[in-house]
Order: C-alpha cells, then structure tokens, then sequence
C-alpha cells in the first residue's frame, strides 16, 4: 500500500494559495502548539520530542531528542535552524519555506522553549529569495501576533528570531560551517572533536542545529503528542516524511510519506506518487538520499523508505531526495556532473577534498569524451581511496567534514554497477549515449 | 591560550609543565607521557617520533587543514584517522603513526598536494630547503599519476614592497593568513575563492604593509611567499650560516644569519623559547642590507649612506683617507689636546649603544680608565637615567607575559620593540595578562588594554601618584585646561588591578615621548617601584646593546658590571689603574657643555662619537648643532657615513652588526652570542680592537689582544657578568643565552629548542633539510664562580671586595619640574616610528621606501577648534622653530597634544629636514609647548 | 561622503543590531550593497569592513567565498541555469548550451548590452520543475529553449519588472524592527532557569542515588 492513511503534518496547509499568511495559519489552528507547549515546562515539551523519536530531516538522521537531551546538561544558548537545502535534489526545504512559513516559526519558537534559548537564528541559502521574504514577512506577523519577541502570549518566555540569508555555498549547509558562515566567515567547516556545536557552536556558545523539516514536525509533535508521532512509521523511523523524487519519472515532486511503510518502488511508480519511468523507460539506477549516497539499482527498489533499512543496504535515506535515472542515463556522465559539483563546493580546507575532487572530475570528463584510459578506473577507485580509505558505508575519512568522504559515493557505484559503461567509453574514445 | 584547550600552544615554556602530572598513551605499541593538553604532534615529537605536517606551526594555533598528520587513533568506534597536530592527547590513547593505512593517507595527502603545485623547484627560492619538497622525498608517492591540467594564476605578484606571492604555489596551508590574524593582528592577507581557487590574497588598494610580514616568507612552506630583499640573492645550498642576536632593537631576537660569497643575503628567526618565537620585525630582518652597502661611501658624497671603508683625517677641511696608525695618532692628539686644555672631562664620549658587550667594556675603560672622563652616555637623550633602570628590579620577558598585570608606560612598543609587542600582545589575549596602559596616544595594545589611560607629556608622575591613591593627585590633573584623560572610574580599575604590593605586576617602562625630559618618566617609574615593591620592571629601551653598553658603564656615574662609580671606585681603581674622580654628564649634558650652555659651560671641548650620529638621532636638533659647530674636535668611530661622520675630524672606520662576533646584552638582562658571518668591509676594524689601539696611541696598553681575553676581564671584574665566561658563552647550550646577574647558586642552560626545519624552514644548513629535528639535548649545568674571581687574571688582586651590582631598590632620580599647561598651546609629543630616517633604514634599499612623511596628529577636537581638517597644512610655532607640516585627526591623541613621530623625514625639500620633530624639541626643557595655526 | 546610501547604511546599522557580534552581518549587508551596486565595488568593501571592524581584506576574502557576492561588476539579470544531476537528466545541458548560443556569451560573461550574465549553477532546490532557472534569484520555473529566448525578451524589454526585482534586492520584505526581547530581563531569567535546571539536575542525581 504506497500511500498510507496516515496524517499530512508538514503539508497539511499547502494546497490552500495562501498557505504562507497568518490568515490561514491562524485558521488551521496556528500557534495553538505554541501556547500549549508555553503551559508545559520546557522539560515536557523536550520529553515529548524525545518520545516522537523524531529523527533529523537534514541528512545525519540523528534524534532531535537525543541532540536536546545532550544539551540541556549544558544550557544552551543558541538555536540555529538549517535552512541552507543545497544537497542537489533536496527540495523539500524550498516547500516548507515559501508555503508554510508560519509552521516553521512556531516550530523555532517551540524548540527555543524547550531548550530555554533567548536567541535562534533560520539561516536559509541565499537563493531562497522568495522564501526569505515568506518568512521574514512571517515573523513580523508572528511578531504582531504576540507569538516571537519578548514574554510570548504574556508567559514570561522571551525569544528572538533572526532571519539570515546565505549567498551560495552548499558547504554552508553542514552545520559547522553553517555557524561560521554565521559569524561573517568564510564556510569552512570545524573540526569535529571539538567542535560539535553541541558543546562549542556559535561564537563558541552550545548550540542546537536543527534542519527546517525538523522544526517544521513540532507543532503536530506537541499538539498530538510524541506517542503519536511514533506510532506512525516504525523501529526508529517514526512519524512522516517528505521525500523528493525527481529524474526520470512522470511526476517529479514532494511527497509526505509515512516512514518505512513505503518503497521506493511505491515512490516511483504509484499513480499518486511518481508515476512510473518516463517514456516507459526502464530503471538504471537510483540515488536515496541526495548526491553524496551511493546508488542503488533496480534489485533494491523494494526496500522500505526507513533510515536503517537504506543505511543497512549500504547507502542512506540522507535528505530524503531520491534521483531517478532510466536506461538512457550515462552513468559517467552522472557521475562527472556530481563530481563537478564536489569539487565546485569544497571548501578547500582539507588536501585531499580540494585537490581530490577537482583531479577525480577531470578524469571522469576525459573518460566521458573518449580520452580515458583503462588504468583510469583504478586511478579513480584509489584517489577515491585516499579521500575515503576503504571505500566503505559509512565512509572513513581523511578529511575534516562528511563532503570530502561523500565524493567517492557516485564514482565508486557508477563503476561498481556499470564497469563495462566505463570501459566502453574507453574503448568506443567516446559516450555511447551521445 | 587557555590550558587544555583545543589547540593550546604547545609551546608554552617549559619547566611548570613538567611538574605538572603527565598524560600516558601508547604511541606505536610503546608507553609513552605527555604534557596535559598537549597536541599528539608535539608530544610524538618530544619522544622522538615525527609526525609530517605542513599547516602545523608550534607557535599558531592548530587548523588540522592539510591533513598531512593523520595517524590513526583509537576511540570509542575503533581507530580513525585523526590529525597528531589537533588531538590533545587523551590518557590511554593508543596511536600509530607507522601502520600500512597511515602511510597510504600521508602518501596519498602528498599526491594531492602535487596535483596543482608547478614543480617548478629549479627556480624557486624555497628549492633546497622546502618542507614540500622534503616531506615529498620522505614519506611521499614515488611519481605524480596526475595528468591533468594544473591550475593557473599569474605567476608572482607583489602583495607589499617586500613580499612577493606566487599561488600556483601554495598549497592553502593558512600558515601566512594566520600569522597575519593571529600573530599580528593585521588581517591584511586573507583567504579568497573557495576550493581549488582559494587563493592567498591582499585587498587591492591595501599592501601587506605589517611589520611582520617577512615573518609569513620564512613560515611558508613552499616557495609561494618570497621576500624581494632577498628572491634568488642565493641557493640554500650556497648559502652558510651562523647563529646570532638581533640588535636592531634590544629585544635581543636570535636569528640565523646567512650569507654568500661575503655578502648577507638572508635572516631568519631562530625560535628562541625565552625571546623570539622564531619571530622578527621586517627592519630586523631586512635591514642586514645595510651591512651590505658598501656602495656611496664617498666623503663628499652627501647623499651617501653607505659604508666607511678606510680611517680618514681632515685635512684642509676635508676627510682625506690615511692609515690606521696615522689616524689613531691624529684621534690621539685631540683627545690630548682638550685633555691637557681641560682636564679629562674635557672630552665627552657619545654612543656605544651599537657596539658589542666586549667593545663597550674596552671603551668604558678606555675612556674611564685611560682618558678619565665620566661624561660617556651610550643614550642619546633618548632614554633613562642608567643609574635608575639598572637599580630597578628587573624582569624577564616570560616574566612579563606570565603576570596578572602588565604596566605599559612607553611609546608604541610595536614601533620601538616590535617582538615584544608580539609576545605581550599575544600574553594580553591568550594568556590572560591584564594590560594597564599609559601611553601619550592610543597604539595598537589600546584595544587589549584593560584599562588605557592617555599620558600627556609631563604628566606621568601625577598619574602614579593618582594610582596609588594619594589624595590631591587627581586633582592635579585636573587643573589640565582640558580636564581628566580618564575617568576616575578608570584610574580606580587600574588602582585595583595593580593591587597592594604590586605581587605578580610587570612595569614596561621606556620613553613616552622624546619631547619629554627623561626624568619625568624615570620618577614615574621610581614612584611604582616604591609604591609597589614587589613590581619588577622592564626596561624598554630601544637602542640595540643600549642594555649591554650601559653594564658595560657606557653612562656616567657608572662602571662595568651595574656598579655605580662610587661603589665600584676602589674596585676599578685597583684593575684600571684609575677611575674619574667627578660624575660627568649625560648626552644632553655633553652637548651642552660643548655648546657653552648650562652649569658646565665649557667644560666639555672635544668629542668622541661611538657609532651615535647625534645631528639626526639626538633630539633637540639645536643642541647637537650648536655643539657641533664649536667644537674642537670630533673622532668618529662608526660604520656608516652619516651626518655626524661628515662633521668629524678623525673617521676610524668600524665592523659592524654580523662582521664582528662578541656577546649583546637585552632589555631583560640576557646575554647572547653574536655570530660573526662576514669579513668587515675594507679597513674596517671591530671595536674593541679601536678602543684598545687608541688606548695604546694615547700611551696605555690594556693587555688586551683578544675577544676572549676581553670577555674573561668581563667576567672577572665586571660584578653583574662574573659567570659570564668564555666557556659558557662558548658552549653549544649557550644558544638561549643567560639573563644576568646569575643567581649563587649557578643554573642549568636549558635544553636547546631543536630546530623545527618545517616551522621554520631554511634555518638549518642545506643538509640537514628534511631530517626528523634533533630532539632532547643533555642540560648543561654550571656554577658561578665563588669570588668574583681573580684567579689566574691579568690585572692583579687587591684587597677591595668585589662591589655589589645595582638591582633590586630603585636610585633617586632627579627632580623635574614641569611648567602648568595653558589653553592656548599644545604640548608636544614625539614617538618614535619603526622605519625612521636613521642610517640603518636609509641605507637599506628596501626598507627606505617605506620611510613615511611626518604629521601633525591632533585631536580632532583640537583640529576642529582651528578648522583645520586631515590633510591640511598646519602650523607648528615652538620657541624654536617654526614648521609647517600635514595635520591629521586622530581620536587616539587626548585632547592638548600634538604629536609629532620622531625622526621622520618631512618630504624631500621641507623645511626641517630628516628629522622635523628634531627641531622643535628643546631638550634642556620639561615638556616643549608648541602653538597650532592653520595656514 | 560615504559610498554606500544612507538608507544602506541605516539598514546595515539595524542588521548588525541583530547579532551577537558585528561580523554576522557581513553577508546581508553584502547583500545590501548589492543591492545599492549590483556588485560589491572596493569602495563598499571598505565601508563594510569598516562598519563590521574588520579588513577590507577579510571582507573580500569572505566574500569571494561565496557564489552570490561578487567582486566584478555583472548584469542587471543573473539568469542562473542549473546543471546538476535532476536538471541535467532533463536536459539542462542543452538548455545551457542553447543559452550560451542564443545570448552570444560564455556562463559567466555578461551580454554586451550589460542586461544578462550567464550563469551555470548547482542545485538550486527546484529539481521538480527541470531543467530549472532562476533569474535574480527567483524561480522562473522549467525551461525549454524557445521558453528561456522570450524569457530573454520579456527581461529586456523589461516585462518582469514586477515579479524580478533588478538584482541585489534579495529581500523586499524587511523586518519590523530590531530585536524585542529586553536582554538584560532575558539574561536574568536565564539565570533563573540554569539553576532550577541545576536544583533539578541535582534532586535527580540525589534520587539515583548519587554520581557514577
Ligand atoms: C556537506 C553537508 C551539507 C549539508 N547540507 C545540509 C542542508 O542543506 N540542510 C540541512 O538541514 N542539513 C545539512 N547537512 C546536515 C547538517 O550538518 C546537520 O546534520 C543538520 O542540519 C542537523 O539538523 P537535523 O538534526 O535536524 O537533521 C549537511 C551536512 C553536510 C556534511
Ligand atoms: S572535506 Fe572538503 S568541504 Fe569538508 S572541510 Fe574538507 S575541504 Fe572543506
Ligand atoms: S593537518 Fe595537521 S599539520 Fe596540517
């Protein structure tokens, strides 16, 4: 059954044309998780996130709960909310940003309650012209309404928001680098011991970092409590999520989906959800979880969309973006272009990741346009393995962030699952799908 | 930086480490200790395994960019591949730095470092000797399997007059950026672009004009950064070197000094623990291109900076290059000539601050002993009273950076001792050090400053009366027209921070200002030392040896060893044969004597100039003219031709800095080798030699004929320096050097700081290049002698006991009365500035250029009451002199002065010459009192 | 006599307000400049590190860091077209090639007339309406070639006035205001709340039975 009965939590407003106005915010029951969160004690209001088992929306999966629980032995001081979505194929951010502003806010608003901050910040990627302008228009709103700003519907709680546009770096989207882009810095990501932002995050403060779906769960999560949230989905991959499917299906989109009880076979092919292959192609391959996972090809299209069930298979549900790609697809092509885009978005801190993805990129485009060499794909597998020694899942690294570790993922599944592609550029001295 | 830290400085000095518990892991199967929070990098290395790196640098905090260091860990999910260079190491931690996977990701690091790097080592400066290359030939692939297209930039572009930047080179080590944030505080190179593109880079309109930037060229762990004093001047593999002192300032920083085919052609700084950090200034390291000048030393050349190369004799007005037996006899006659016409104070001796330790030992007893004149000032008004600040008690600089307080009463020390404003700066922010500032102006410290306090000339007493809370002081500054520089509030912060006895509080203290009698700051610095006894100070004073040459007596009132004339008297009289009877005067005093001014007109009729060009460096320009003009005669002993040299009767032609070798004394007492890396130039001759040859003209043979027989009477007869020998000075762990006076009960030399090739690389000879760094030399330990020491001495024992050195109990200082200030003048102020016009700089191709006009900086609000906007021409109207320069607004300068920098030149046909502050100072005066005047 | 307008800087004053420290507000207020400039010139570069107090090398450094601030002039439109994997497998490297073709200059070069610069971009998070395009940084939804040449068409002639602001204005909504919340009261109940958290902290421990 691809698509279950079980509620819409983050979308439930979006059809409606004014979804983003504190008109229709309010007339779906706004802010109600708010003043009731504000009748709870923060302790209350984090318990039931922990008992929603709510797992991260940004790519690491980690419990909300969990990160919170960590923190509150340490007061923490500020909140920042990921909003930078640059993962090539996430779009899901880009949804909740624009159409349902107000539910993120009350989202913050709630996290900074529970965690006792006086400060948050949403750091969203600077092309989210329109979304910065929905939420910061929110926020004003929410601001009128009472809701942000100083004691919150006459609680005493008091909390500000900021809204900080990034201007185009994907590496600003791992957290760490996110805090110093924060700072007025360049984003280059800390190095991790010490610097989770958990104990040492922004201007060496403790820091929560939480992605906009994340926040985004928390109205239901408080309204309907945790137990709610966890009966839907299973094992720890609890309530809903969104996942982006584009590529080569007939209905690209973003679908809310209960967890684990969903394939991606049902994401790809239901009627109501992708709606098969394009021109009744067949399935090569497919990405689970946005550019940095490995791929999968169609023997794994049964498998759950649940955090573990992917990650045992090898690869990982990451940002929830799934990459359809048909028989007509160059695997080297693919894996060039993810490449290029590796080595565009390095920070260029870290040897291996700076230098690396630029040389593993201008070997992919040799081999793409006939001037490979056999002993190319070994070059490719071994510098690979000087970026992500073994060349395993969860990747080792050599490097300081996860970006480093994640370029040998395409390269590695591309000549994994289609070796004889790779050759036949070498031999045919071109593309054959050209 | 805060202890246990993440990236706390593994170089925080030893010996309280030591003691503290240590930290045990396992490193390659062996047990081994570390310090708490100690990197893994460093500790490795202590126990002598050494782990590669390239963005590691023992005096910067970690970044773990280049990731050359990983080794493998354990940890809760077993071992991972971590950088040594930023991992504390954890008790039980078990490392390996030799497995199969380690060497792949270092090898592998290697190859990555080479995919866009031009290998153009045959023409790169840093070929040789660079941690790239090296590290590539140790632990790196056999070849490149890369193919590609390399990245390409503009091959090198200049980012200030001194340094040059190549980016195809640069392998994004940040070593350079973050000197330039961190070190110096002057982010003027940043990172720019992102990956493969990060560039090193200036903004455009603004040069890498830090003081510090040759320091980034010798961090460099590639050719990228080359400093264009010396681009391809040598290859390493040419070059040879020596390890010396620094004495372009009194510091005292150690560097490598290397040279081809006799010409300098590069310093480097050494990592001395106790001083320098591996540090220099730009002028300490680059104005080595002085000694090389050989070139327009023409007499009668006068824009002529360079060196003199033969004994001269005026001869029908005009210097006339002779023998050095006919000068010496010429130097002889004159000084017997105003001997015989006014008795042995007739002559003054001015200078000795440039000389070694030995050559102002032999000139103190040549002009104490053998001329008998007193009146000998290595200061040239410039200074303190030397009686004062050898009687301060002293403190080192670590003494500094590890106190609860420190009390800056100088200038801008990053103009006038610039490694130690790097060492206090980084005290102040990481260290913890809480800096109370008195200074004339706002300088760089000011924004680290806990509290800051501006110090109008003449006003410094006052303000530490005001400190220690006598009633009516605050008072008294504010009868100032323009009222408190600080609130009461801040006096009071500053009150509290210096505590009752001044426990753990370090007093820098120099000369505010030049347009300030000496005296002023010398009773502020008196009324701390005895308002709060347990405070040390130290001096910062800037002359090269001004330290070594005034405990060598250089000064009057006193004679080698920090003993004053009268307590050294017998003691002296018995080894010299005789010491003067009256105390003589100081430089100001000399000058005006000369000059017919003051109490002892007259006196004084001939001069000797011991490498001091007094017309340009003095400063009351005046004075020195005046002096000049009358004098009978004048014996020039220097290496540059300067103005001063011009006027003389007798040139006698000197070695200078890295032509002679001999010991140099710093500002904490610390007495170091200097190396000797050049013959000296023509006919030139090192100083002591001149100051013993004279004595024999003048019919007194010393028995001195060696730089060791000198340096054995130092240590015999000069209180201060008895464990000074030549042994010691001579051993291989003497590179530290030793503070003096050494304490009864001897010392051990501590271990030597091995020399990190890829901190500092090109600072070992060529071959020892790449090589793991020596680590754990054996301590030497040594005594003091028991008695001063007569034994086995030339110059006979006696009965005197050996007089006690000065130290410990400040001296009198002589009172100075300062006129009330007025609300229609300004008082004057007159700091000192890094690149200056004196000889050094002028004759340093380099460095001359960077020589900035002089201003008039005022307060805005001073500015703003004439209308007069930065820019502007003002008028300065002094009793003196009136000029007219640039103003400049600066919020920095409290209301009622007016400062302007010293000894800077005010554009090539303005009026006051190379020095205009010069003319404006009346050195017999408290304070000069100036008008302003729009023009 | 400064470069930037008064209203910029009035703006940048209320944003540095915003934050803890001054320099987190260096990218919007890059932005603001922009928005005055359409690129950052030195002279705003100075401005801002002044304002910010840091270098001016600091500023372009952490600048050129980042694709949207750019320290060369560009194009009143940035048309941003998306090559990456979703777009890519809809064409969006003909489509690229076709604009490259159809507007006479290479990605990253600005047409003559000083109206377009031509961009090739990473994911821009609208991988269901490939291949996708942004001008100004606004979503103009999937584009085919004959759809991006009126694009071109409408851009020039100026049609799209209303839905694409001329660059730099990145956000048309401004907030109301500075920060709200009293910090002196928020600090004080901070305090207050770290130590009931800590009473309860402790009453736990006690009830645990003391530390492990
Ligand atoms: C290279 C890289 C890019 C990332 N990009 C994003 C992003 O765009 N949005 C996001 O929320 N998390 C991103 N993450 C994950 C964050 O580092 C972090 O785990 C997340 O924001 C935490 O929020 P969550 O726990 O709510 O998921 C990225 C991580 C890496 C390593
Ligand atoms: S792995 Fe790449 S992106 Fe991550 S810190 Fe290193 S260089 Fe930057
Ligand atoms: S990462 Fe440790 S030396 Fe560079």
């Amino acid at each position: 059954m691809a698509v279950t009965e079980a509620p819409r939590i983050v979308t439930s407003r979006i059809e409606h044309a004014d979804s983003h106005t504190l008109a229709r915010y309010l007339a779906t029951g706004g802010y109600e998780a708010l003043r009731k969160a504000l009748r709870m004690t923060p302790e209350a209001v984090a318990a039931e996130v922990d008992a929603a088992s709510l797992l991260g929306r940004g790519g690491a999966g980690f419990p909300a709960g969990r990160k919170w629980a960590m923190l509150r032995k340490d007061p923490v001081t500020y909140l920042v909310v990921n909003g930078d979505e640059s993962e090539p194929a996430t779009f899901k951010d880009h949804l909740l940003v624009e159409r349902d502003p107000h539910q993120l806010i009350e989202g913050v608003l709630i996290a900074a309650y529970a965690l006792q901050v006086t400060q948050a910040f949403i750091y969203l990627r600077g092309e989210f012209a329109l979304g910065l302008e929905r939420v910061t228009q929110a926020l004003n709103e929410a601001y009128d309404h009472g809701a942000a700003g100083s004691d919150i519907f006459g609680s005493g709680f008091s909390v500000d928001v900021v809204v900080h546009p990034g201007a185009g770096a994907y590496i600003c989207g791992e957290e760490t680098a996110l805090l110093e882009s924060l700072e007025g810095k360049r984003g280059f990501p800390r190095i991790k011991p010490p610097y989770f932002p958990a104990a040492i995050g922004l201007y060496g403060q403790p820091t929560v970092v939480n992605n906009v779906e994340t926040m985004s769960n928390l109205p239901w999560i408080v309204t309907h409590g945790g137990a709610a949230f966890a009966a839907l989905g299973q094992g720890r991959s609890t309530g809903t999520r969104l996942f982006a499917l584009s590529g080569h299906v007939h209905n690209p989109g973003t679908f809310e989906l209960e967890m684990v009880k969903t394939t991606f076979r049902d994401l790809i092919y239901d009627e109501q959800l992708g709606g098969g292959i394009r021109g009744g192609n067949e399935l090569k391959a497919f990405i689970p979880g946005g550019v940095s996972a490995p791929w999968f090809g169609p023997e794994q299209v049964d498998l759950p969309l649940g955090q573990d069930e992917v990650g045992a298979a090898g690869s990982m549900l990451g940002s929830g973006s799934i990459v359809v790609m048909d028989s007509s697809t160059c695997a080297v092509r693919a894996a060039w272009r993810i490449t290029r885009f590796f080595a565009r978005e390095s920070c260029g801190q870290c040897t291996p990741c700076r230098e690396g993805s630029g040389w593993l990129e201008r070997v992919l485009h040799r081999i793409e346009h006939g001037q490979g060499r056999e002993a190319d794909l070994d070059l490719l597998l071994d510098v690979s393995d000087n970026i992500a020694p073994g060349l395993g899942w969860p990747p080792q690294q050599t490097t300081i962030c996860v970006l480093g570790s994640s370029i040998p993922s395409s390269i590695h599944s591309g000549i994994q699952m289609f070796r004889d592609e790779f050759l036949l550029h070498v031999k045919e001295g071109g593309c054959p799908h050209a | 930086m805060p202890d246990g830290a993440p990236g706390a400085s593994p170089a925080t000095s030893a010996g309280a480490a030591e003691v503290e518990a240590a930290v045990h892991f396992v490193l390659d199967g062996a047990p081994a200790t570390a310090r708490p929070g100690e990197l893994l990098i460093s500790a490795a290395e202590r126990v002598g395994t050494f782990i590669p790196r390239f963005c590691y640098h023992p005096r910067m905090k970690p970044v773990g960019m280049c990731r050359m260091c990983l080794v493998e860990v354990s940890g809760p999910r077993g071992a991972t591949l971590q950088p040594a260079c930023y991992v504390p190491v954890a008790e039980g931690m078990e490392v390996v730095t030799d497995s199969a996977k380690v060497k792949k990701a270092q090898d592998g690091v290697l190859e990555f470092l080479l995919v866009n790097h031009p290998l153009d080592c045959p023409v790169c400066d840093k070929g040789g000797e660079c941690p790239l290359q090296d590290q590539t030939l140790a632990y790196g692939p056999g070849e490149s399997r890369f193919v590609e297209e390399k990245r390409h930039f503009a091959k090198p572009i200049p980012i200030s007059e001194l340094v040059l930047l190549d980016r195809e080179r640069c392998i994004q080590c940040a070593r350079c950026t973050r000197f330039a944030e961190e070190v110096a505080g002057e982010a003027q190179i940043d990172f720019a672009g992102r990956g493969d593109q990060v560039e090193v880079a200036v903004f455009p309109s603004q040069p890498f004009s830090s003081y510090f930037s040759g320091n980034t060229v010798q961090i460099c762990p590639v050719g990228a950064l080359t400093a264009t004093p010396y681009r391809f001047a040598a290859r390493p593999w040419d070059l040879d070197q020596v390890e010396s002192t620094c004495t372009t300032c009194s510091v005292g920083c150690r560097v490598a000094v290397q040279s081809s085919a006799n010409r300098l052609t590069r310093i480097l700084g050494i990592d001395s623990d106790p001083v320098n950090h591996g540090w220099l200034c730009d002028k300490g390291r680059f104005v080595f291109e002085s000694v090389n000048g050989t070139e327009g030393a023409e007499p009668g050349d006068p824009g002529g900076q360079g060196r003199l190369l033969e004994p001269m004799v005026r001869r029908d007005g005009v210097l006339q290059p002779v023998s050095w037996a006919e000068a010496l006899a010429a130097a002889a006659a004159g000084i017997g000539a105003a001997r015989d016409a006014g008795g042995p104070e007739a002559v003054g001796v001015l200078g000795g601050a440039r000389s070694t330790n030995e050559g102002a030992y032999a000139w103190a007893r040549v002009a104490k002993g053998v001329i008998g004149t007193d009146s000998v000032d290595a200061q040239l008004g410039d200074g303190l009273p030397a009686d004062l600040v050898l009687s301060l008690p002293r403190a080192t600089i670590d003494d500094a950076c590890a106190a609860d307080v420190v009390v800056v009463l100088a200038g801008d020390l990053r103009e006038e001792l610039p490694v130690l404003y790097l060492r206090l700066r980084e005290a102040v922010r990481e260290g913890g050090v809480q800096l109370v500032e008195l200074a004339p102006r706002a300088t760089p410290l000011t924004p680290d400053a806990t509290v800051s306090i501006p110090v109008r000339p003449g006003e410094a007493p006052v303000v530490v009366r005001a400190l220690a809370g006598e009633p009516g002081a605050v008072g008294e500054l504010a009868l100032h027209p323009e009222g408190l520089t600080a609130s009461e509030e801040r006096l009071a912060a500053a009150r509290d921070l210096l505590g009752a006895g001044g426990a753990r509080v370090v007093v820098v203290v120099g000369r505010p200002s030049l347009a300030e009698h000496p005296g002023i700051p010398a009773e502020a610095a008196r009324l701390l030392a005895e308002r709060w006894p347990e405070a040390r100070f130290l001096p910062a004073l800037r002359r090269g040896n001004v330290m070594g040459a005034l405990d060598m007596g250089l000064a009057p009132g006193l004679l080698p060893g920090r003993v004053t004339s009268s307590a050294g008297a017998d003691w002296f009289a018995e080894r010299w044969g005789s010491v003067p009877a009256a105390p003589g005067l100081d430089a100001t005093g000399i000058l005006a004597s000369l000059a017919g001014e003051g109490e002892a007109a007259h006196q004084v009729k001939a001069l000797v100039l011991l490498g001091s060009d007094p017309l340009v460096d003095f400063p009351d320009r005046q004075l020195a003219e005046r002096a000049f003009g009358v004098a009978d005669f004048v014996v020039a002993v220097a290496g540059h031709l300067t103005e001063s040299v011009r006027r003389a009767d007798v040139v006698l032609p000197a070695a200078v800095a890295h032509e002679r070798p001999g010991t140099t004394t710093n500002i904490e007492g610390r007495v170091t080798r200097l190396g000797q890396k050049l013959v000296a130039p023509g006919h030139a001759w090192p100083d002591w030699t001149i100051a013993v040859e004279l004595a024999a003209a003048l019919g007194v043979d010393l028995g001195l004929t060696s730089l060791a027989q000198v340096r054995s009477e130092i240590a015999r007869w000069a209180p201060a320096y008895r464990a000074i020998t030549q042994d010691l000075v001579e051993s291989t762990h003497f590179g530290e050097g030793r503070v003096v006076p050494l304490s009864d009960t001897g010392g051990s030399v501590a271990r030597v700081r091995p020399t990190d090739p890829i901190a500092n690389p090109g600072v070992q000879s060529a071959e020892q290049q790449g090589a793991p760094p020596r680590v754990g030399l054996a301590d030497m330990a040594f005594g003091v002698p028991e008695h001063s020491g007569d034994a086995g001495g030339s110059g006979a024992p006696g009965d005197a006991a050996a007089p006690l050195p000065l130290g410990g109990r400040p001296v009198a200082v002589a009172e100075v009365h300062v006129v009330p200030p007025n609300s229609y003048s300004l008082r004057l102020a007159s700091t000192r500035r890094l690149y200056d016009s004196g000889s050094a700089v002028a004759s340093s191709p380099s460095l001359a250029p960077l020589v900035g006009g002089v201003v008039a900086a005022a307060n805005p609000y001073d500015l703003d009451r004439l209308g007069v906007r930065t820019g502007d021409p003002v008028r300065i109207r002094a009793t003196r002199a009136t000029i007219i320069v640039t103003a400049k607004a600066d919020a920095g300068v409290p209301r009622g002065v007016v400062v302007v920098e010293f000894n800077l030149p005010d554009g090539p046909d303005g009026p006051g010459g190379p020095n205009v502050a010069a003319t404006l100072i009346d050195a017999g005066a408290s304070v000069t009192d100036v008008r302003l005047e729009s023009v | 006599m400064s470069h930037l307008g008064t209203d910029v800087l009035d703006r940048a004053r209320q944003l540095i307000a915003l934050y803890p420290e001054p320099r987190s507000a260096l990218i919007p207020v890059c932005h603001l400049a922009q928005e005055q400039d359409g690129w950052l010139r030195p002279e705003a570069m100075e401005e801002i590190a002044e304002l910010l107090g840091v270098t001016p090398a600091e500023v372009r450094g952490t600048a050129t860091f980042y694709d949207m601030l750019h320290t060369e002039p560009v194009g009143t439109y940035l048309v941003a077209v998306c090559t990456n994997i979703a777009c890519l497998l809809a064409g969006a490297g003909e489509l690229l090639e076709h604009a490259e073709s159809s507007l006479g200059v290479a990605v990253g070069e600005t047409t003559p007339d000083g109206s377009i610069t031509l961009e090739e971009a990473e994911c821009l998070a609208d991988c269901d309406r490939p291949p996708c395009v942004q001008v100004n940084h606004r979503y103009v939804g999937a584009q085919s070639a004959e759809s991006f040449d009126s694009l071109v068409a409408d851009l020039r002639a100026g049609r799209l006035g209303d839905t694409i602001p001329s660059h730099g204005t990145l956000v048309r909504v401004r907030r109301n205001g500075g920060l709200r919340a009293d910090r002196a009261a928020v600090a004080a109940e901070r305090a207050a709340v770290a130590e009931q958290q800590a009473a309860r902290a402790a009453a736990q421990q006690a009830q645990q039975g003391g530390p492990s």
